[in-house]
């Protein structure tokens, strides 16, 4: 291992990822005087959540009456109860606060004719328990994401955050189950770094890359998660995986629900509404799931759109010219680009695609990372936090609401510089890190760097992704999952003979994106063997053998560990129902119809 | 006359390696790609791959099959595939443009594909930004106020007003106008080019912003905003339709009638 010499650096604080929660995290680290890295493997705006459209969930109550209690028991609800009842008050609690405060970080919101923050409606976002239809989501036009990455970054460039930009982290460090840091790969050099900290928060993102169409982008490899599992911690409700209704056909690029927000609708091939026959209520702004659900069965029952039969239709033209350039003018310029649609004439071809990880590293709500330790299944892993995809908190339970995210990044980002700041003291002294910190990440580098087998890495990765996109898919099956894991299992040892042709140490995309393969594989190893293990349907999990939800036996979340050589041992923790404090009730679980 | 050559090292060899596909049909196109490894001595060169392309309805489709079928050191940057993170701005066929959002239908014969240019190449298709991001810094791209915010809401802006920095905020910072701007490419140390000027003015016009002054006096100056010669490339690759180039020139109208 002598080969590598490592770049030694030491800080209170580093953040591995720079999107929505990765960029809040070192914002308010630095702000709170705490010497910070941010590592990340992108150039901070290039960062998954500048994709995110719709908006950002917070009951300002700016166009009609709101409360956070209403958006509280639509979060739970919209969870299928898997979600933890105290994390969601918080988040629900603290939303008008963190969006008002982008606003005044300069946030290029949308306006009401009063000149306040424009909202929209969202599937799953209801005002007094159920009754009316909210417009809830702050929306900057169909780019909010971009407007908050943005703003976010450059509230970090006035901070002066210290930002190691184009850094691919590898492993952690860790030492008698105490993170001490992580190890990064420089691309621009190809040297290898040791960042040293008392504390580490991985915002790291999901891993939609996982299976074959996604509206994920190409980078969303969930690196921090797997660095978990090869940490051997566990991972949390892995097989809790959302499909986002509309994603463009065969593309795979998201159209956001505020189209259905302001006023869009779905057509089968016969141009009927069939939302108003599964959600009689909420209709086409019934969640994520359910509208998922309910496409899939229209196609699988013949009453899918074109020659092939394989698709439903969106439709947005009745919006008008002025509503859509006003609200949704990127969604006419991507259905324009990737479906040749013109959205003022025709509908577009819209399909169930891979969009959102609920599963993740789980967290207490003031994002410290928990794995169970004697008996105590909270027990706190000292050193490590986690934020926004790459987490579990749970706010979003088995199905997260839409809007609901870009808020988790802001609520949860700066919650975890909240704890560090209460728990690290600025510029306290590090010991010396043990000989052989690096050994499991440097391990990994050098064998994958000199892999020199039969099969290249895109061969492995598509081979992984069609698995998981045939048998992990909208609705499951015991036999279709036990299928996809032996086959997975037989891709997964394929990677002892993976071959990296790119011997270079500079900008090496073919080794970063084979370690980024390593890390797909054991997540999802974690989400198919997850989804085999639960046997009951609950949110975005739908198995067909198991068609209801099973509150006796499930209402708790999976615990999945997953070793070298890629076998799932699983464990559980209860779902958290008591709320946080005595503002709000608990709200029990009951039958979830919209 | 004199020739002027460039050094030896920056001449590109314009017969590189040929990778073919096996299997040749009806959709099997020809690009030709630079490549440059900063660890071998072999300078820049262009490389030929034909393949079929049937399966790639955009120009990063077709890069990411060459790398995972034809020649995995192939580099280049992407992430979104879908026109808004800004990663994989290159210049195709004569125009910097996004490769996700540019069709290989549109493109007639062979592609050539070179990256930004003007910019220090790090490895093939990846060129160095860092300028380019310094000088997005250098106009301080955050909002600035004196008057302390509300403290429970919101500032107000009406729609009008928001009207004025929607688009201008919607740049991706992709780098496609800057570096093709020639005087860009003259003078990129001290003209700040047209993607750092659009975000000033988009934080000059932002109604809530109360340093537009300040903003201004920091422009002024022969290089950083008056090397804009209205040549109007910028405007014209912009892959969001943004118009760097009126920005520019509105700045410069306020330069004027501040005076006044």
């Amino acid at each position: 291992m002598s080969a590598y010499e490592f770049i030694d650096h030491s800080f209170d604080v580093v953040v591995v990822g720079a999107g929505g929660a990765g960029l809040r995290a070192t914002l308010g680290l630095a702000e709170a005087g705490l010497s910070t890295a941010c590592i990340t493997k992108l150039f901070p705006t290039r960062s998954h959540t500048v994709a995110a459209q719709g908006g950002i969930s917070a009951a300002l109550g700016n166009m009609g009456v709101d409360d956070w209690r209403w958006h509280m028991y639509d979060t739970v609800k919209g969870s299928d109860w898997l979600g933890d009842q105290d994390a969601i008050e918080f988040m629900c609690k603290e939303a008008p606060a963190a969006v008002i405060e982008l606003e005044h970080y300069g946030l290029p919101f949308s306006r009401t004719e009063e000149g306040l923050i424009y909202q929209r409606p969202f599937g799953g976002m209801t005002t007094e328990y159920g009754k009316g239809i909210a417009q809830r989501t702050c929306a900057a036009a169909d780019r909010t994401g971009h407007a908050m990455l943005h703003t976010l970054y450059q509230q970090s460039i006035r901070r002066s955050a210290t930002f190691f930009i184009e850094y691919f982290a590898i492993d952690l460090m860790m030492e008698d189950g105490v993170c001490r840091g992580v190890v990064a790969l420089d691309l621009s050099e190809g040297k290898v770094h040791r960042f040293r900290a008392h504390a580490t928060i991985l915002a790291t993102g999901g891993y939609g890359r996982a299976y074959f169409s996604c509206t994920s982008a190409h980078s969303c490899t969930g690196d921090g998660n797997a660095m978990v599992l090869r940490a051997a911690l566990p991972l949390q409700d892995m097989e809790f995986v959302q499909f986002h209704p509309t994603g463009i056909y065969t593309a795979g690029c998201l159209i956001t629900e505020g189209v259905r927000g302001e006023g869009g609708y779905l057509t089968n091939a016969n141009g009927e509404r069939f939302m108003e026959r599964y959600a009689p209520n909420a209709k086409d702004l019934a969640s994520r799931d359910v509208v998922s659900r309910a496409m899939t069965l229209e196609i699988r029952e013949g009453r899918g759109c074109g020659p092939h039969r394989d698709h439903v239709d969106l439709h947005l033209e009745h919006l008008g010219r002025e509503v859509i350039h006003e609200r949704l003018p990127g969604i006419a310029e991507n259905a324009r680009i990737f479906a040749g649609v013109d959205v003022t004439q025709e509908p577009i071809p819209v399909l169930p695609t891979v969009h959102y990880n609920m599963g993740g590293i789980p967290c207490n709500r003031r994002g410290e990372v928990v794995a169970p330790r004697d008996g105590d299944p909270d027990a706190v892993v000292p050193g490590l936090l986690a934020a926004g995809e790459a987490a579990c908190v749970s706010v979003h339970g088995a199905n997260r609401l839409g809007s609901n995210s870009l808020l988790d990044l802001v609520i949860f980002g700066r919650e975890t510089a909240r704890r560090c700041a209460e728990c690290v003291k600025p510029g306290t002294p590090h010991n010396p890190l043990p000989a052989d910190a690096a050994e499991l990440a440097v391990t990994r580098l050098d064998r994958l760097r000199h892999a020199a087998g039969s099969r290249p890495t895109a061969a492995i990765r598509l081979e992984m992704q069609r698995i998981m996109q045939n048998d992990a898919a909208v609705f499951r099956t015991g036999a279709s999952l036990r299928e996809g894991m032996e086959r997975l299992a037989a891709t997964f040892a394929s990677m002892a003979d993976v071959r990296v042709s790119d011997r270079s140490l500079i900008w090496n995309s073919d080794l970063i994106e084979t370690l980024e393969l390593e890390n797909l594989l054991l997540q999802a190893t974690a989400t198919i063997a997850s989804a085999e293990h639960r046997t009951e349907s609950r949110g975005a999990h739908a198995r067909e053998d198991f068609p209801e939800r099973d509150d006796a036996t499930w209402l708790k979340h999976t615990l999945v560990w997953v070793d070298p050589r890629g076998r799932a041992r699983f464990d559980h923790r209860p779902v958290h129902l008591k709320t946080l404090t005595h503002d709000v009730e608990s709200i029990p679980p009951k039958k979830r119809t919209y | 006359m004199a020739q002027l050559r460039l050094p030896k090292d920056s001449r590109v060899n314009p017969r590189g390696r040929v990778h073919r596909a096996a299997a040749s049909s009806a959709s099997t196109r020809t690009l030709r790609i630079y490549r440059f490894d900063p660890e071998s001595a072999e300078g820049p060169r262009v490389d030929t791959f034909e393949l079929d392309v049937s399966s790639c309805p955009m120009v990063l489709d077709a890069l990411i099959l060459i790398k995972g079928t034809l020649d995995s050191t192939l580099t280049f940057r992407r992430s979104c595939r879908e026109g808004i993170c800004g990663s994989c701005a290159m210049n195709i066929n004569g125009l910097n443009r996004l490769a996700c959002t540019t069709s290989m239908a549109d493109l007639g014969g062979e592609i050539r594909i070179y990256p930004l240019p003007h910019m220090p190449v790090v490895k093939d298709l990846v060129p160095d930004l860092t300028q380019f991001y310094a000088q997005y810094a250098l106009v301080e791209p955050w909002l600035k106020t004196r008057t302390p915010a509300p403290p429970d809401r919101e500032r107000l802006q009406s729609k009008h007003e928001q009207e004025r920095i929607d688009r201008p905020a919607a740049c991706i910072l992709c780098a496609c106008c800057s570096t093709a701007c020639p005087s860009y490419w003259w003078n990129g140390e001290r003209f700040l080019g047209p993607a750092a000027l659009l975000a000033a003015y988009r934080w000059i016009v932002d109604t809530r912003d109360e340093e537009s002054g300040e903003r201004l006096d920091q422009l002024e100056d022969p290089f950083r905003l008056y090397r804009c010669h209205t040549i109007m490339n910028c405007t014209d690759v912009c892959p969001k339709d943004l118009n760097p180039a009126k920005a520019i020139a509105e700045i410069k109208k306020m330069m004027v009638t501040r005076r006044y």
